[in-house]
């Protein structure tokens, strides 16, 4: 198929189909809305499909079937997309993600219309953020998602829904308009003027150190860190997750953990690595930092928490700082400003993406779990439940797969970004390694005593006993879908390293060069200054 | 030259020259007359006001649209001053015309629609709104400082009278009041400083004023401690009171949430979008002109980094000021000072590029603050007036302009809600609307600017963070029609998609989005209009 078509209806297939469902569809038919709405998603996943089977090539590190037409040729933006293997595996696990939420979808019974219109716009924004190659084109499509966000967790929410709601905007505004200001920066400075948003011509430039001084560097990479570690979210900006995520309806906190977070470290391995490595490696302590506490306080939050929502929330606070720690293990000579360790630092690279894709997987699966028993007994509260497993015994075997997927148990896909991270980051520093490593025993602990209050025990004595129906179809088929894929990418990982590594090794190469040239600038710029 | 001859001249000028460039001007003033003599031989009753104004209206806008072909064509005179030099004839007054003649006819569209004013005092208001629309033109086109002062009194004083229009409203009365008290004052003052420039440099003429201020400036130190160009600074000082009236900047922006709570949503509509454009046109020559001496560098940069901190100030306080408002139209009035405050930062940049010992090599920087700023009114003009019309329309229905009166709105007209929505998030600076391209240009000259003075850096600052604070008011009103459940004793809105008021509102709507879609256009007509300003 034509890459250009191809790119363009993965982005906008969604949109196509919010339109057909908002102008032609009856608003009281509930049943052909959700049918339709589920077959827009999976046809873009379809075409995800296509795009991965058929036309992307896994060997070539480089950006693969890019698309450029002239948007406001006066302003030198373009509309730019293309994908490797950076976006590749983020872009399936988006479609595929929506889809299943998608098919979780049933249980939303009010204004289905407006709901499921709002979720195909919110695909189109993210698969937008995961193709752009163009720095305008990103932000567009990362800001076109926060609208319809507001309103799917607004209207379709718990009872504290208005409060996340705008709590989740005004924390991802924030964080993008510093990101604005830096894209002002990278704009004014690129030596061609012509190619001020190309992503690929800007890394290119802080390759060859003439994109940024290092100074300007540092400054450009705080700001563009801090809109990303937002979205990510790393510790001190990350109060507006437990809230989004626990009012969020359950397809949309599938979305919010699955595919909404990692776009905060594909910004950061896309935009914030590859345009300041100076500023990048400058600040690889502090980042490493902020991953080590995100993972301890976070796993502590967790284990803290009564509502078992919120305990899945705070477990993507801690997976998600395996993924920043793993991004930032970057050392360096301080003599000569060469990477110390490239492998281990690369390996580090490979495990967060990793760690990416398995966190959507097993925390979009732990969400619905949560989702399919508070459908039944409408309460939340870990202390009343107990014996499940008795009651619902497929629920709980399914269950008790995505939990320990999220535990990192050997065999299933959570271990191997964990692993891959902590080892990579013993390189850098044993020190914080053991402290990282020893987040992996937390995360034990919250689970597994989740798991015992929830599944085990003799009998169930919450409320609403008599509505512990067993899981349906739809459910069964949403639940078992995530948990193969959990146990296929904990046996067979490759199947995502030989997409990835190509394209993070050439990433890799290349920020360690920028940071080589841009490091003697630095030297002359101080002696300049103390002469 | 003798007598006869300097006649012939000034007719052949006249004739030839000034009044075709002034044909749209005369357009709306026969407009006037015409209303005014069909209501005395009672003719408005079988063609009501409403009609013979659109009419106008859209005779104007096709002698607009003549004026831009004519002026685009290659070898045509890029500017020209038109009656001895009072007014400027050139791509920026055209595209003003163009600007404020579409307002004017998207305003009627609405007046007719909502039904105010009534059929009896159709040509009353009409014709108030034409003579304010010919005064900000003359604003928008002024080449002297007399047609300066002139621009804005034609402009004011049908304002004042079109607050008060609500004849029998006391807060409508009180506010036009208060909006006369003021803008007299303003008028003075700014009276005063006119003298205060003519009177030093010798000259009203605008075009010359910068190489008199260089003149001025080349004998003494050129700062402050020169008598002439202190005088001159005082000058600038007292006409910036005016402008900043008319902009509704901290801190004279007082009358403002007055003005707009008192008069109908439409008035309000008016003041804030077209009697802000014109002026920032205004703003923009008067910059303009006194830019680009040599010796006035600093002191012309300190101007604009002035602005730039009344800007920032503006935008700051518009937006917390908005966070306590109930009524919908006060909400907005706080939001048009907080939009003034960001087109303002456009200014200041192009005040600080352009005065620069670089201006030569950013000339494209300083042509994009010029677009920018002209980008952004177009937006404003339709993400405000949507928002305005969405009140006024509602209004008809539910008898208040409360922000409560709105709870849960969308059950009963989704139309309005989502063009609401719409408009809001434009106003915000979201893509994919009109308002974020508008805002990254200002916020992309402001930085650009930077280079210049740090200073800039901070107005990009502010205007980064005035956007996460605005996002708070103008969601909360999105909020309590989204969200909240309509009360049962809540009078309801019926508002189908095919009648009149949805489409209008739609067609504001679909604008908004399509000038964030598809900017090229309009930014490359904007842009040419900047160009023939910029004199490098």
């Amino acid at each position: 198929m034509n890459p250009e078509f191809l790119l363009t209806a993965i982005i906008f297939a969604p949109s196509v189909g919010a339109l057909i469902l908002a102008l032609l569809f009856d608003s009281k038919n509930a049943e052909a809305m959700r049918l339709f709405a589920f077959a827009t998603t999976a046809v873009t996943f379809g075409l995800t499909l296509v795009l991965w089977l058929g036309e992307f090539q896994s060997d070539a590190p480089g950006m693969q079937l890019e698309v450029v037409k002239a948007w406001i040729p006066t302003w030198h933006v373009y509309y730019r997309l293309g994908v490797d293997g950076i976006s590749m595996p983020l872009v399936l696990l988006t479609s595929l993600i929506s889809m299943l939420s998608m098919a979780a979808s049933w249980s939303i019974t009010k204004h289905i219309k407006g709901y499921m219109v709002l979720f195909l716009l919110l695909e189109t924004g993210m698969m937008g953020v995961f193709l752009a190659l163009d720095f305008f084109l990103f932000y567009v499509f990362w800001e076109v998602m926060l609208l319809p966000m507001y309103f799917l967790i607004g209207v379709w929410g718990g009872p504290r829904k208005e409060y996340a709601a705008i709590k989740f905007f005004l924390y991802t505004l924030a964080g993008s308009v510093l990101m604005l200001v830096a894209m002002l920066m990278f704009y004014f400075n690129s030596d061609v003027q012509a190619e001020g948003f190309n992503l690929i011509k800007l890394a290119e430039a802080a390759t060859r150190g003439t994109l940024l001084s290092p100074s300007m560097q540092i400054t450009a990479f705080i700001m563009l860190f801090i809109g990303f570690a937002i979205k990510l979210p790393a510790f001190p900006v990350h109060t507006w997750l437990p809230d989004a995520h626990v009012e969020a309806p359950t397809p949309i906190s599938m979305i919010l953990a699955g595919v909404l977070l990692k776009m905060g470290g594909y910004g950061i391995i896309r935009i914030a690595f590859p345009l300041c490595p100076y500023g990048a490696q400058y600040l690889a302590y502090s980042m490493v930092a902020i991953g080590v506490i995100s993972i301890i306080y976070g796993a502590f939050a967790a284990l803290a928490q009564t509502d078992f929502k919120r305990l899945v929330a705070y477990s993507s606070v801690s997976h998600m700082g395996y993924v920043l720690l793993g991004l930032a293990v970057w050392k360096i000579n301080e003599q000569t400003g060469e990477t110390m360790n490239s492998e281990y630092w690369q390996m580090g690279l490979n495990g967060a993406m990793f760690q990416m894709i398995a966190h959507g997987i097993s925390s979009a699966g732990m969400f619905f779990m949560v989702g399919v028993i508070y459908d039944r007994v409408h309460h939340r509260d870990l202390n009343k439940f107990g014996g499940l497993m008795g009651k619902m015994p497929l629920y709980g075997g399914l269950s008790a797969g995505l939990f320990f997927a999220g535990l990192g148990l050997p065999g299933l896909c959570g271990f191997i970004g964990e692993v891959f991270v902590v080892l990579s980051t013993w390189s850098f520093n044993p020190a914080l390694a053991i402290v990282a490593a020893s987040g992996v025993i937390l995360t034990a602990g919250y689970i597994l005593w989740a798991m015992q209050r929830v599944y085990l025990g003799a009998e169930y004595k919450g409320p609403h006993p008599e509505a512990l129906t067993p899981m349906n179809m739809r459910e069964t088929a949403i639940a078992g879908t995530l948990l193969t894929l959990a146990i296929i990418l904990g046996v067979i990982p490759a199947i995502l390293f030989n997409v990835m590594t190509p394209s993070i090794s050439r990433m890799a190469k290349a920020a360690e060069a920028g940071y080589q040239k841009s490091a003697p600038q630095l030297n002359q710029d101080e002696m300049q200054a103390q002469r | 030259m003798l007598f006869p001859q300097l006649l012939d001249k000034l007719i052949t000028e006249t004739t030839s020259l000034s009044l075709p460039g002034f044909s749209v001007e005369l357009c709306l003033s026969a407009t006037i007359v015409a209303m005014l003599m069909m209501r005395l031989v009672n003719l408005d009753r079988f063609v009501p006001a409403s009609v013979t104004a659109v009419l106008g209206a859209f005779a104007a806008l096709v002698f607009t649209w003549l004026q831009f072909r004519q002026i685009g064509a290659a070898d045509a005179i890029v500017s020209q001053k038109i009656f001895t030099g009072l007014l400027i004839h050139d791509t920026f007054t055209v595209f003003f015309r163009a600007f404020l003649s579409l307002f004017l006819l998207l305003t009627i569209a609405l007046t007719s629609l909502t039904g105010i004013p009534d059929n009896e005092d159709g040509p009353d208001f009409y014709s108030l709104l034409f003579g304010a629309t010919i005064g900000l033109m003359i604003m928008a086109s002024a080449n002297s400082l007399l047609m300066l002062f002139v621009g804005v009194e034609m402009a004011s004083v049908p304002s004042y009278a079109m607050v008060g229009f609500l004849k029998g409203r006391k807060p409508s009365s009180e506010a036009a009041l208060k909006f006369v008290v003021y803008g007299a004052g303003a008028a003075g003052v700014m009276l005063y400083g006119i003298s205060l420039i003519a009177g030093v440099l010798g000259t009203a003429d605008m075009s010359l004023l910068a190489a008199r201020l260089g003149a001025a400036a080349a004998g003494g130190s050129g700062g402050l401690r020169d008598p002439e160009l202190r005088a001159v600074s005082l000058g600038i000082l007292l006409v910036m009171v005016g402008l900043a009236f008319k902009l509704s900047l901290v801190p004279f922006h007082f009358w403002c949430p007055d003005a707009f709570e008192g008069a109908s949503a439409e008035v309000a509509g008016f003041l804030s979008v077209a009697s802000k454009a014109g002026a920032f046109g205004l703003l923009v020559r008067f910059a303009l002109a006194l830019s680009g001496a040599p010796g006035t560098e600093s002191l012309m940069i300190a101007f604009g980094v002035g602005i730039g901190f009344i800007a920032c100030v503006t935008t700051t306080f518009g937006n917390l000021a908005a966070y306590t408002q109930t009524n919908l139209k006060r909400l907005l009035a706080y939001s048009t000072i907080a939009h003034a405050g960001y087109m303002v930062m456009a200014v200041s940049a192009l005040l600080v590029m352009s005065n620069s010992s670089k201006a030569a090599a950013m000339q494209i920087d300083i042509n994009r603050s010029v677009e920018g700023l002209l980008y952004y009114l177009f937006v404003y003009l339709f993400m405000n007036l949507g928002a305005f019309a969405v009140v006024a329309i509602a209004r008809n229905h539910t008898f208040s302009e409360e922000v409560d009166s709105f709870k849960g709105l969308v059950s009963q007209s989704p139309t309005l809600c989502i063009v609401m929505l719409i408009c809001m998030f434009s106003l915000v600076g979201m893509p994919p609307f009109g308002g974020f391209i508008g805002k990254l240009m200002i916020f992309a000259s402001a930085f650009k600017a930077g280079d210049i003075h740090w200073f800039m850096y901070v107005v990009v600052a502010f205007g980064a963070l005035n956007t996460v604070f605005s996002l708070v008011y103008y969601i909360r009103v999105l909020k309590t029609m989204f969200m909240d459940v309509r009360p049962a004793d809540a009078r309801p809105v019926p508002v189908h998609l095919g009648s009149l008021e949805s489409i209008y509102v739609v067609a504001l709507a679909a604008f908004v989005f399509l000038l964030g879609v598809l900017p090229q256009f309009l930014s490359a007509t904007a842009g040419a209009a900047a160009q023939s300003l910029v004199k490098y």
